[in-house]
């Protein structure tokens, strides 16, 4: 904050984000309008409770020192002054009310949702964030991308460690972003700080935000809302480029999609060895069931099932393939027949009947895509 | 030697520490039940004896010391406000169900009718049991049994006031009669809310609706069987000879109870039943 | 029927462990609320020790995100339930009676099975550590549907909540009948000790609340295992109704927790500034119109839940509200001090430090009063900065303040000046330490309740990890120094503190164990219970 130049240098470190840009001790840099009228309104609540501050403490701390015992001091005998109790009650209500009407203004502003540009629906799930355009249908899940090892090697090393994912929401600048934010089983909570936008996400109920940036950058955040074992590792990337970028970032999609359907189309008549699916089926399951089930396969007693020696693991094929297919409700287990393809989903399957102590009997050990397709359909 | 204080000061006594062993049994006992754990129902069972035992044990005593006339002026004053007092605080756990009625009713089951996109073609309404509900029930009609209990349970109101007269002016007679008819009006009502609960053509499964009609229905009927325990205990001490035009606190506190009940199910049928 | 024989209670009490588990006398069981306390304080810092120390830097070292979760949840739930509660109604125990001048609580086996229920909720809530799953994980709020996820913890807490709301429930209607029905003749409610004032409108609020939570609780129980659908959208229901509900108890709760402190800090200053405290009509309404407006600022805490606008800017206008009679608060304890005589014994110390940090926990309140700054803060190190201001150096410091002033009546002995003086500037300097720095990580976008975080964090997090470690160990000095004081010291005298005037120190130290068995005269001029 800038504009105020304050007297006293702990002021200076309580307000000014650049004196001290390592370490930082003051609401990120906002990037849209609304991020930056949060900034001013807490600069002005943090300077007016910094006022009232000294104006209540220098005189007790002037009495503190002077009118010690030790210093001889004698105690007066007042116990009251009608005078001076209305007026430490009616100036503070005037100074709340010059708070309150900025801030209303602000809330008014943040709570207008229309005429926005564009709509994303944001869903949240046990612990990834999913993205749907909903103009053009576009659908994309956002998964953290820091390796579980490196966490738990106790050695953060990637330059965004814990904030990094690998897809972003891409947004043009200067677009009016609508959100309707829903979760498929707890309570979740988007939050970018520099977007100044945080707004949980209820199972079951839609909720509104929006913001529009104006200049290209990325930005991080993460889940605000405790919603398990994961919630420390759901971050949200915003990238925000030029509407010409954007474009061309859409119709890459827009193609992708297509290409990936095509992929997918070819794994579902395409046989996979046994070889390729569980190499696959292992980064599978180390980027979406180890958080719960563990890399060891051992669960978590009492929360999380083991998939070592697993009753439903090694029972029949079809059990399985809806357990993964479809979740388990009421638990953290997700649907992940809306998350992954399907060839992830047989790849993870295959690898969870063939690790560990698992060795399921053939032909049972292995699920193909196509298997997975045809619940589809 | 201490001057002993006007104010009666109970001796040290076991029976506190007795219910929270019984209570502490019976949590536990339901949370194995609840882990489907086969020791649960006996640990609740036995916990739930404790309870009795404790609540038998303690409250014979307060009879006794009452009869000693230990409880008099101040102390009987202490009892009055610390019933009314018990009393609020039940209301306020009934606030908390009656609450989630009308919160449900007029604030979330509108907004999901709002999110479309999550639940297409819900309609909202009331009684409604939710979105992800496909099956059509038919809600608890307000103008057979339960009207028949409003009646009952009002009846119940005046024959304890009733009952009440009688002991302030000395009729004996009044008071058995009152209390007899009290008691039995509310086993009555309990047995049409049980028959009821048989008839209905929903559960408590059946969305926000069951919900919250089960939980207030049931948890009053509980009130109801507690409160008729407490007339059927002073009915018996009335019996027994206890109690006299001026000095009668556990009648009166057991018939502001029975009001209180009253009160409760008007609301419930004001709110659950015709609205 | 002689008298002798009705008030047989008089003649005897049993000895060792029967006397605390049968006892009927307020002294004794103001002791056990104390102990029990204590212990629970030091159990739940153990865990908060734990957090810091998986936080101490970046990624996962001694604590997986599971047992984190727990840790949290259970250092919250404990913290509030076990330790700051039962502190409060121990201090209510030893001191309403003797302030009022009655001979004990108005029910004194009720009295003893309140405090006697915490154990058995005790027992539920740490045991639920050792049960398929651990101990409860889903934040001491119990949000669902996450709470709904869990596992046999889960039932445990609910039904310790359901023990220790009936605990407070009964010590509560114990408390308001006892100031109501046993103050000694001549004193008025507008001439109680303001410490009294201040029980009396919190056990109000508990009588209020906490059957409100016993509902909610009981919400989430038949949610779990018997088909209701009271949170869950698909049946009609609403997690965001839980919040609603939890949180008209929750604000209450908050308030619970500190008016009593607000007495102790009102009684503490006025004794060493050797004046009056200055205002005490004020006084009395400003908690008062704390206690009412608590019941009108629940939704300040789901800011970020999608409420209409209406309803977040009548929620922001209540709570800022608040900040009036507060403010009044803290102006009238400044001119208390204002031309007195001022010494500085450690519960002046202890009251002092908890003036300034806790209106800098109530300027952070202010602050997240505001809903576009708040939706910015919420959920982040900012309101466990906010909180810890307003919980520990304002809860945590009156009653360790309050402590110090009246061991003395209850021991008899003096405790070691000099100890009480090293505890307090330890326990006010790391105290700081360890909650001003969340200031900023909640500011620079560090979620709260999170087992790891972005290395931006570590120099805070690791500043704030050494003054925990710091302020962990200073308690250990104040267990030493309590222990100390209860085995031998100076001898007190009926009043050590010269500018005392409430009842309690007209009665030898260590008060006898029964006192005021005919109640004491006020002179006729008395101010405010001052004898």
């Amino acid at each position: 904050m800038n504009r105020v130049k304050p007297p006293f240098s702990i002021a200076l470190i309580l307000a000014a984000p650049g004196a001290l840009a390592e370490m930082a001790i003051n609401l990120p840099p906002p990037a849209t309008g609304i991020a930056r009228d949060i900034y001013d309104l807490h600069t002005l609540v943090l300077w007016i409770c910094f006022g009232i501050f000294l104006v209540v403490f220098l005189p007790m701390f002037y009495a503190l020192w002077r009118h010690r015992k030790a210093a001889g001091h004698a105690a007066a005998g007042f116990r009251d002054n009608t005078r001076l109790e209305v007026l430490w009650t009616v100036v503070p209500v005037l100074i709340l009310i010059g708070m309150a009407w900025p801030a209303t203004q602000l809330i008014l502003d943040m709570k207008n949702v229309g005429d926005s540009d564009m709509t994303v629906k944001v869903t949240g799930h046990q612990w990834r964030w999913e993205y749907e355009y909903l103009d053009d249908g576009l659908r994309l899940v956002s998964n953290m991308s820091t390796p579980r090892a490196e966490i738990d090697s106790g050695r953060p090393q990637s330059a965004h460690y814990l904030l990094e994912v690998d897809r972003p929401l891409v947004v043009p600048t200067g677009s009016k972003v609508r959100l309707v934010l829903t979760a498929t089983d707890v309570i979740h909570s988007w939050w970018v700080p520099a977007l100044g936008v945080k707004q949980d996400a209820i199972p079951g109920f839609i909720k509104e935000a929006w913001f529009r940036v104006d200049k290209p950058g990325t930005f991080r955040g993460q889940c605000a809302e405790l919603c398990g074992m994961g919630h420390g590792f759901m971050p949200i990337v915003v990238e925000a480029v030029t509407p010409e970028q954007f474009a061309a970032w859409k119709a890459g999609q827009m193609a992708g999609v297509a290409t990936t359907r095509a992929t997918a189309q070819a794994a579902i008549g395409k046989v996979f060895s046994i070889a390729e699916l569980m190499a696959r089926g292992e980064q599978v399951y180390n980027a979406n069931c180890a958080v719960c089930h563990q890399s060891t396969g051992l669960g978590i007693p009492g929360a999380f099932p083991a998939m070592d020696g697993s009753a439903i693991v090694n029972g029949p094929k079809l059990a399985h393939i809806d357990r993964v297919f479809n979740g388990k409700p009421g638990t953290s287990m997700q649907a992940f027949g809306k998350l992954l393809p399907d060839q992830d989903i047989a790849a993870v399957i295959t690898y969870e009947r063939n690790s560990w102590h698992n060795r399921v009997a053939a032909p049972d050990n292995i699920v193909q895509p196509a298997e997975i397709a045809a619940l589809r359909h | 030697m201490v001057t002993p204080s006007p104010y009666y000061q109970p001796p040290p006594s076991l029976w506190p520490a007795v219910g929270s062993l019984a209570l502490l049994a019976f949590a536990s006992g339901f949370v194995l039940f609840l882990a489907k754990a086969g020791a649960g129902p006996y640990l609740m069972l036995a916990g739930g004896l404790l309870l009795v035992v404790m609540l038998y044990g303690w409250f014979g005593m307060v009879i006794e010391e009452s009869l000693a006339g230990k409880l008099e002026g101040q102390v009987d004053k202490s009892f009055r406000w610390g019933m009314v007092w018990f009393i609020f605080s039940e209301v306020m756990f009934f606030a908390g169900f009656f609450a989630a009625l009308f919160y449900a009713r007029y604030i979330a089951v509108p907004d999901l009718v709002t999110a479309q996109s999550i639940w297409p073609g819900y309609l909202g309404g009331w009684p409604t049991a939710g979105p992800g509900s496909k099956e059509a029930f038919t809600p608890m009609a307000a103008w057979g049994i339960p009207a028949v209990n409003t009646m009952i349970l009002l009846s119940s109101g005046a024959s304890v006031t009733w009952a009440h007269w009688g002991l302030q002016n000395g009729r004996r007679w009044q008071i058995v009669l009152g209390l007899l008819m009290t008691v039995l009006l509310g086993l009555i009502f309990l047995g049409l809310q049980a028959h009821e609960y048989l008839e209905a053509a929903f559960s408590i499964r059946t969305g926000i609706y069951g919900a919250t009609f089960f939980m207030l229905t049931g948890f009053h009927g509980a009130h109801v069987t507690l409160g008729a325990i407490m007339l059927s205990v002073i009915l018996g001490r009335v019996l027994a000879g206890h109690f006299t035009a001026d000095s009668h606190f556990a009648f009166a506190a057991a018939s502001w109870y029975w009001h209180f009940v009253d009160v409760v199910w008007l609301l419930l049928f004001t709110f659950v039943y015709c609205l | 029927m002689d008298a002798a024989a009705i008030h047989s209670g008089y003649q005897s009490h049993p000895t060792g462990p029967m006397r605390w588990l049968t006892s009927t006398n307020h002294k004794d069981i103001g002791t056990l609320y104390l102990w029990f306390s204590l212990s629970m304080f030091l159990v739940a810092g153990s865990l908060a020790m734990l957090i810091r120390a998986e936080l101490f830097q970046p990624g996962l070292q001694l604590v997986q995100p599971g047992l984190f979760n727990q840790l949290t949840t259970m250092h919250g739930l404990l913290m509030i339930f076990g330790a700051i509660m039962p502190a409060f109604v121990g201090f209510a125990n030893w001191q309403v009676p003797l302030m009022i001048g009655a001979p004990d609580m108005a029910f004194p086996r009720l009295n003893n099975w309140s405090f006697w229920l915490l154990p058995a909720a005790a027992c539920l809530m740490l045991s639920s550590f050792f049960v398929p799953g651990g101990a409860t994980s889903g934040g001491w709020t119990m949000y669902p549907p996450l709470y709904i996820q869990g596992g046999i913890a889960y039932d445990m807490t609910i039904f310790a909540i359901h023990i220790m709301g009936l605990s407070s429930i009964l010590g509560a209607i114990n408390i308001i009948v006892t100031i109501l029905n046993l103050r000694t003749p001549g004193m008025k409610l507008m001439t109680m000790p303001i410490f009294v004032w201040t029980w009396l409108i919190t056990a109000y609020l508990l009588v209020a609340v906490m059957p409100v939570l016993a509902s909610v609780v009981t919400m989430l129980l038949t949610d779990r295992h018997f088909g209701t659908h009271f949170f869950d959208a698909a049946g009609g229901g609403d997690p965001v109704m839980f919040q609603h509900l939890f949180w008209f108890f929750g604000h209450p709760e908050v308030y619970i927790m500190i008016l009593p402190a607000f007495g102790i800090v009102s009684t503490i200053i006025p004794t060493f500034a050797r004046k009056p405290l200055f205002g005490y009509v004020s006084m009395v309404y400003a908690v008062a119109s704390i206690a009412i407006l608590s019941f009108l600022v629940w939704a300040h805490h789901m800011f970020t839940s999608g409420l209409p606008a209406g309803a977040q800017i009548f929620f922001m206008y209540s709570t800022m509200l608040i900040a009036v009679p507060t403010g009044v608060k803290v102006f009238n304890w400044v001119a208390t001090l204002w031309r007195g005589s001022i010494s500085f014994e450690t519960p002046m110390l202890f009251a002092l430090a908890m003036v300034c940090l806790f209106t800098i926990g109530g300027f952070s309140g202010l602050v997240l009063a505001m809903v576009p700054v708040d939706v910015q803060l919420q959920d982040t190190y900012y309101v466990v900065a906010h909180f810890h201001y307003v919980l520990f150096a304002g809860a945590a410091l009156s009653i360790m303040g309050g402590i110090y002033y009246w061991l003395p009546k209850w021991t008899g002995h003096m405790y070691d000046e000099r100890l009480g003086q090293i505890h307090f500037w330890l326990t006010a300097i790391a105290c700081n330490i360890t909650f001003f720095p969340m200031h900023f990580l909640g500011l620079a976008g560090m979620p709260r309740r999170i087992p790891d975080y972005a290395p931006q964090f570590a120099d805070f997090n690791m500043m704030a990890s050494v003054g925990g470690f710091v302020l962990g160990a200073s308690q250990l000095l104040f267990l030493y120094t309590v222990i100390k004081c209860i085995r031998g010291g100076a001898a007190a005298g009926d009043k050590p503190w010269e500018g005392a005037t409430t009842l309690e120190w007209t009665l030898p130290s260590p008060a006898p164990y029964h006192s005021f068995t005919t109640p004491p005269t006020l002179e006729p001029d008395n101010h405010h219970g001052h004898a």
